[in-house]
């Protein structure tokens, strides 16, 4: 297995010219050891070999066991195969049948006007889709683009604060990630019975029987899902962002300090680029999350909306869930155009992050 | 400069001219000895600690809020609940919510689904995750980094694009629809969840630590890959295991969607299923009973504080590492 002469070919079928190469250096060699140029000869192969044929350590006998590694890879290749490459194609192909049928498996030919029909741009049997333009878009939307930068925002007050206290840190390291460790239908559950029109918020700052939750409106019905997104998005936050501050070289803040630099400046000059690659995962990261909302609604509202049958508070994955079954096709349209925008929101983060990421 | 000038005078020759003396050189205050200018500092200092204290104290009460809420919320009854004066304590303890809701929640059932999903599709994980990130991280093979890289990037595509193929495939299988038996849901509620390319992300990291000296070693010691994988990598990566395997029952504690469209039956379900679908709506006035509701998010609740508890530093670690959640 260790051959000492580890850089020269060996055959027993050389030809001359190669083995005069090795007779000048070696002298004659034999099959075993040759005590006279202390080399080990041993015969790897009787083959003809027309490429440079290098005798190595371990890693390059390995190198002919491809198939064993194969083998390692084949569990995960095979469920791969059936659970995410299939079916993604799958989906994205029946994003264009027309009339699909998943238990027949039967369509009548490919289209665009599942696309145009979930957008609302064709009329399918005399009808228009609207929940999608009119509810599910704009309310994905609204919840990423307030959520995702105030959770941030947040955490980072919330990270920058622990890391300056000396006492307690890892008490309020672990109280900041509780909301981590709970059922996300269950907490929901909680916040509207606190958001109930017979609730804490209203007997705190006394609104009455104000509507929050139940028979809301819909801009209103926003306010206790975003804090209940926020309240969830933070306890991961705050871990990464925390141990990311953690990891900053103290050099800086000492020389800060002899320049006798004010604290904003710090944070702002210091502490924030140097944390700038784990605000950016964040972001990458929470944007993918916040667009696929879903189990907070459900578990919030119990429905679609605020009054029973409404459809206020659809999302993207809401209106895939609530139509998988029934217009199989508008579910795949609407899982492509998803798939199609965070594809895109991931590819500008990354495209931004360029000049304002320091690694 | 001008301002160091006109300190200059304050400062105590005295004292050994070290780092810290000349450090005052810099404060701009003239008028003020150098006692004085320490005692402020001083007296700044612990005036922007309490404020920083009271702060993370007044975010952590928020953040615990919800959870003091549920308990308290648990153990009151109804018209204390709906009454225009909220209390923040029960004014009589109402343990019979829980009693009750045992009764009317089948909460064994779905405990008992919610454990078998859990430790078999954990088991499934564990065994593709070991060997694909043993193959990742210590055999060679053409295409290695490229089939690693695709891998990474099938992390980017959100769940629900496979869905919808995946419920399709699931149903052509038998494993959904009215004769579907409770190994068909389990079935369909396990195995497309066997393959988590994070967790290889993860173990891959993990295994890639381990000195190759140690490979070499066992080679020589004739021991064989399968061998070498089981005896030393997998006890060496133990902790990332433990925290894999927590995050996973968690995940599956969580799970609402897949396990809500796969299963026909109610006895199927898993706990959140459960939770959600059980109405307590009181039969008479139409409202919901939220005493009841809330006894049983804590009975949810309680089992994941627990795990909690006893793995937080798994927890922790597995996260601060990752992220996904399930």
């Amino acid at each position: 297995m260790f051959n000492k002469n580890k850089t020269d070919n060996i055959n027993t079928k050389k030809d001359a010219s190669e083995l005069s190469f090795f007779s000048e250096r070696y002298g004659d060699l034999k099959l075993g050891h040759n005590s006279k140029s202390n080399v080990d000869v041993e015969v790897v192969s009787r083959k003809k070999i027309d490429t440079n044929y290098k005798v190595g350590g371990v890693l390059d006998q390995e190198q002919r066991n491809n198939w064993k590694a194969w083998l390692y890879l084949a569990p995960v290749l095979i469920l791969m195969a059936v659970f995410l490459i299939y079916p993604l194609i799958d989906t994205i192909l029946i994003s264009f049948m027309k009339n699909y049928n998943y238990i027949k498996g039967t369509f009548d030919g490919f289209t665009f006007d599942n696309f145009g029909a979930v957008l609302g741009l064709t009329t399918i049997n005399g009808a228009t889709e609207t929940r999608v333009i009119q509810y599910a878009l704009p309310n994905t939307f609204i919840l990423v683009f307030i959520t995702v930068p105030i959770s941030i925002f947040i955490a980072l007050l919330i990270s920058v604060l622990l890391n300056s206290i000396k006492w307690f840190q890892k008490i309020f390291q672990v109280i900041f990630f509780l909301p981590y460790v709970t059922n996300t239908i269950a907490i929901g559950m909680v916040f509207s019975v606190i958001f109930d029109s017979n609730g804490l918020i209203n007997f705190i700052f006394g609104l009455g029987d104000f509507k929050w939750i139940y028979g809301a409106d819909r801009w209103i019905a926003m306010i206790p899902l975003c804090i209940y997104i926020i309240w969830s998005a933070l306890p991961f936050k705050i871990l990464i962002l925390l141990s990311g501050l953690q990891g900053i070289d103290k050099q800086y803040y000492d020389a800060a300090k002899i320049d006798s630099t004010p604290k904003w400046k710090v944070l702002t000059k210091i502490t924030i680029p140097a944390l700038s690659p784990q605000i950016l995962y964040l972001m990458v990261t929470s944007f993918i999350g916040a667009f696929k909302e879903y189990a907070s609604i459900v578990g919030l509202f119990g429905q679609a909306g605020t009054t029973q049958g409404s459809y206020e508070l659809y999302t993207i994955v809401y209106y895939i869930y609530d139509n998988l079954n029934s217009n199989t096709s508008f579910a795949a349209a609407a899982a492509v155009i998803l798939f199609a925008i965070i594809l895109v929101f991931t590819f500008i983060q990354l495209k931004l992050s360029k000049s304002r990421v320091y690694y | 400069m001008k301002d160091i000038i006109a300190t200059k005078k304050y400062i105590d020759f005295g004292e050994e001219n070290t780092l810290e003396n000349n450090i005052i050189l810099s404060i701009k205050e003239g008028n003020k000895s150098v006692d004085v200018i320490r005692k402020s500092d001083k007296i700044r200092k612990i005036v922007s600690m309490v404020i920083v204290y009271i702060l993370l104290t007044f975010m952590a009460l928020l953040v615990v809020f919800p959870f003091y809420w549920m308990l308290i919320t648990a153990l009151k009854n109804n018209n204390e609940i709906l009454s225009s004066t909220q209390t923040f304590f029960p004014s009589i303890v109402m343990w019979s919510n829980f009693v009750y809701v045992f009764q009317v929640f089948d909460f064994l059932t779905y405990m008992t689904n919610t454990i078998v999903v859990a430790v078999f599709s954990t088991i499934g994980t564990l065994i593709t995750t070991i060997f694909a990130s043993f193959a990742f991280a210590r055999l060679n093979f053409k295409g290695r980094e490229a089939l690693f890289a695709v891998f990474l990037m099938t992390m980017m595509i959100p769940g629900e694009m496979m869905v919808i193929s995946n419920y399709i495939t699931v149903a052509s299988f038998g494993w959904v629809g009215e004769n579907a038996t409770r190994l068909d849901a389990y079935l369909a509620m396990i195995i497309p969840f066997w393959v988590s390319v994070f967790y290889i992300y993860l173990l891959r990291q993990n295994f890639k630590q381990i000195p190759n000296e140690l490979y070499l070693a066992s080679k020589v010691d004739g021991k064989s890959d399968w061998n070498f994988l089981w005896k030393v990598m997998v006890p060496l990566a133990a902790p990332t295991l433990i925290s894999i395997t927590i995050l996973k029952f968690m995940g599956t504690w969580n799970s609402y969607v897949w396990p809500n469209l796969v299963t026909t039956k109610n006895e199927f379900r898993l706990i959140s299923n459960g939770l959600r679908g059980s109405s307590f709506v009181d039969a008479e006035s139409g409202r919901i009973e939220y005493g009841y509701q809330m006894a049983a998010t804590v009975i949810v609740t309680v089992p994941l504080f627990l795990l909690f508890i006893f793995f937080r530093k798994y927890i922790m670690r597995g996260v601060g590492r990752a992220g996904i959640k399930g």
